[in-house]
């Protein structure tokens, strides 16, 4: 311990000894980043409506509450189709725009990249009341389609950017071998190109899903009566009293949010073949 | 005669490929009717709105009126101060995080930067709420505070400004350490060797030698955070309990509540300006690519 303690950490010769005020601020500071969410979990089994830590006596009554509930079962249900749809929608659209842009050397190309990128920089509450003008002029304003469209706006940068970075690292000659034996343009990307760019391809699905699942602001103005999303309905039950049911609510969705992160992870970690 | 018809043949090629460039750039057009229908035209609108006064004719009453009431003022005030704050609490609390990362060895910093990602994917509403239940009257800080013999009576956390800026900071720290330890694991560590091979104390080489280096990275994760926090919603209009007016969150009363679209449109053009500009700035520094996965709100 000592030995360690005198040890050199860094190129620079500085002892660890000299760096453990850094390692204890920066031990403090990731506990931090971590508890306040995960410490919503044991909280939600409390069978007290102040939500006690630890809890004094457990309970499944938040739960019960929840999935008793019919305002907020049929919330849920919004969400997942929304999620589902929205899936659905950005990722093939986007693995169209991705390809379409890498192979195609014209002059707009980088421009075209930029507008598909653009939903991500424009702050939310734009695109919210942008698309709620469009969505009364055209009167699908809280409908499940307009969710849907709305959110895929959101999802398709994160596709565009998982997807063509893939693409970069492949090489298009496989897929001219494919043609020039004979395979249609379309049947050699089927075949040869997507096969090796599904890990991308999946984690940009995964993703897509996550971006409306959790999306607040877009739903607040879009989403409404039998199609409020869930998120819509915690955010009013939020702004008006702490209800504990919340908390159960929202360990379902730390435990929904990390498996499919990880589930990304491990996609995007498993490297394309290419 | 044959020289004609070799012209005619790599026209005719020239022509091909020019069509095939296109017709693989039409892949790109169902993704690019979306973002113009749902996003650049709606935009557009706004645009034009926000010139339109409320007697229907072109004026500038909407931009008018951000400069000359002392509330919108105000709320523009609030804003930058609370995007500021925010953003200097990143700096002082994420520098030092993203540097213990940067020297640690990969394996270990990999599992450790968990704690950075876990937050950063979480709901944003869920880590609002966690806040929410943590800090209030009865919560687990003060119960846990006055436990302790911190203070005796519950304080008030939440519903001003001290409950917003640190659900802010929460938020917001990922966004910063993110980029930074990007940067920072790029520094070329033989320029601090050599700075004390040539006697340079380990605190000087830092100051002299890491920290200019990590100067870029900072400033465009600072940014990025600073930011994110001018368009922030959820997060002040929970924690804040009205008490802190954010411009989006008065773009949307504008509309919700007084059905104004004239005022809303043109406090959203600036704050889709003041974005453009900041993260044009930014985007000199950093790729904005690397960016991906923002989930801002």
């Amino acid at each position: 311990m000592i030995h360690w303690l005198n040890s050199p950490a860094s190129e620079t010769q500085i002892t660890h000894a000299r760096r453990l005020w850094l390692y204890a601020l920066s031990i403090v500071i990731m506990l931090l980043l971590v508890a306040p969410t995960l410490i919503v979990i044991p909280m939600s089994f409390s069978d007290s409506q102040y939500l006690e830590f630890p809890p004094e006596t457990w309970s499944l009554r938040w739960y019960r509450h929840y999935f008793g509930s019919p305002e907020w079962m049929a919330a849920t249900a919004t969400s997942l189709k929304a999620a589902f749809l929205t899936m659905l929608v950005a990722t093939p659209i986007g693995v169209l725009a991705a390809y379409g842009l890498h192979t195609s050397s014209i002059r707009y190309g980088r421009l075209a990249l930029a507008l598909l990128i653009t939903p991500m920089m424009v702050p939310l509450i734009l695109v919210a009341v942008g698309a709620f003008y469009v969505y009364v002029k055209l009167k699908i304003q809280y409908t499940l389609l307009g969710l849907v469209m709305a959110h895929s706006l959101l999802a398709l940068p994160l596709v565009v950017l998982v997807v063509g970075s893939a693409l970069k690292s492949f090489d298009l000659n496989q897929e001219l071998a494919a043609r020039s034996l004979g395979a249609p343009r379309w049947k050699a990307f089927v075949t040869v190109t997507l096969p090796q760019i599904r890990f991308a391809v999946t984690t940009s699905a995964l993703l897509a899903f996550l971006t409306s699942f959790d999306e607040v602001v877009v739903a607040m103005f879009v989403s409404g009566g039998d199609n409020a999303t869930l998120t819509r309905n915690m955010f009013n039950a939020l702004r008006d009293q702490i209800d504990p049911t919340i908390a159960s609510i929202s360990t379902i969705m730390i435990i929904v949010t990390t498996v499919l992160m990880v589930l990304a992870l491990t996609f995007g970690k498993a490297k394309d073949p290419g | 005669m044959s020289g004609t018809a070799v012209e005619t043949h790599e026209d005719g090629l020239r022509h091909d490929a020019r069509r095939e460039r296109w017709a693989l750039f039409g892949l790109s057009s169902p993704a690019l009717i979306l973002v113009l229908v749902i996003l650049i035209i709606p935009v557009g609108w706004l645009f034009y709105l926000s010139f339109i006064g409320a007697d229907g004719q072109f004026s500038l009453e909407n931009y008018q009126r951000m400069v000359d009431r002392k509330s919108y003022r105000r709320i523009f005030e609030t804003t930058f101060q609370v995007s500021l704050i925010t953003t200097g609490l990143c700096i002082l609390i994420g520098y030092p995080l993203a540097y213990f990362l940067s020297q640690l060895p990969n394996r270990i910093a990999g599992l450790c930067l968990i704690t950075v990602l876990l937050p950063f994917w979480t709901s944003l509403l869920v880590r609002t709420y966690a806040w929410l239940v943590l800090l209030q009257k009865r919560g687990l800080v003060n119960t846990w505070a006055m436990d302790l013999g911190l203070w005796d009576e519950p304080i008030k956390m939440v519903h001003n400004l001290t409950g917003t800026l640190i659900g802010m900071v929460h938020i917001m720290l990922p966004f910063l350490v993110l980029p930074l330890y990007g940067s920072m694991r790029a520094i070329n560590r033989d320029y601090l060797k050599a700075a004390s091979n040539l006697g340079a104390s380990p605190t000087r080489a830092f100051w002299t030698v890491f920290f200019p280096l990590s100067g870029p990275g900072l400033f465009a994760g600072s940014l990025i955070v600073f930011v994110l926090c001018l368009g922030f919603y959820v997060t002040p209009a929970v924690l804040g309990g009205g008490k802190v007016i954010m411009v989006s969150m008065k773009i949307a009363s504008n509309i919700e509540l007084f059905v104004n679209w004239g005022a809303a449109s043109a406090m959203g053009v600036v704050l889709l300006l003041l974005t453009m500009l900041i993260l044009w700035v930014a985007s000199r520094f950093l790729r904005l690519e690397q960016l991906a996965g923002s989930g801002h709100g």
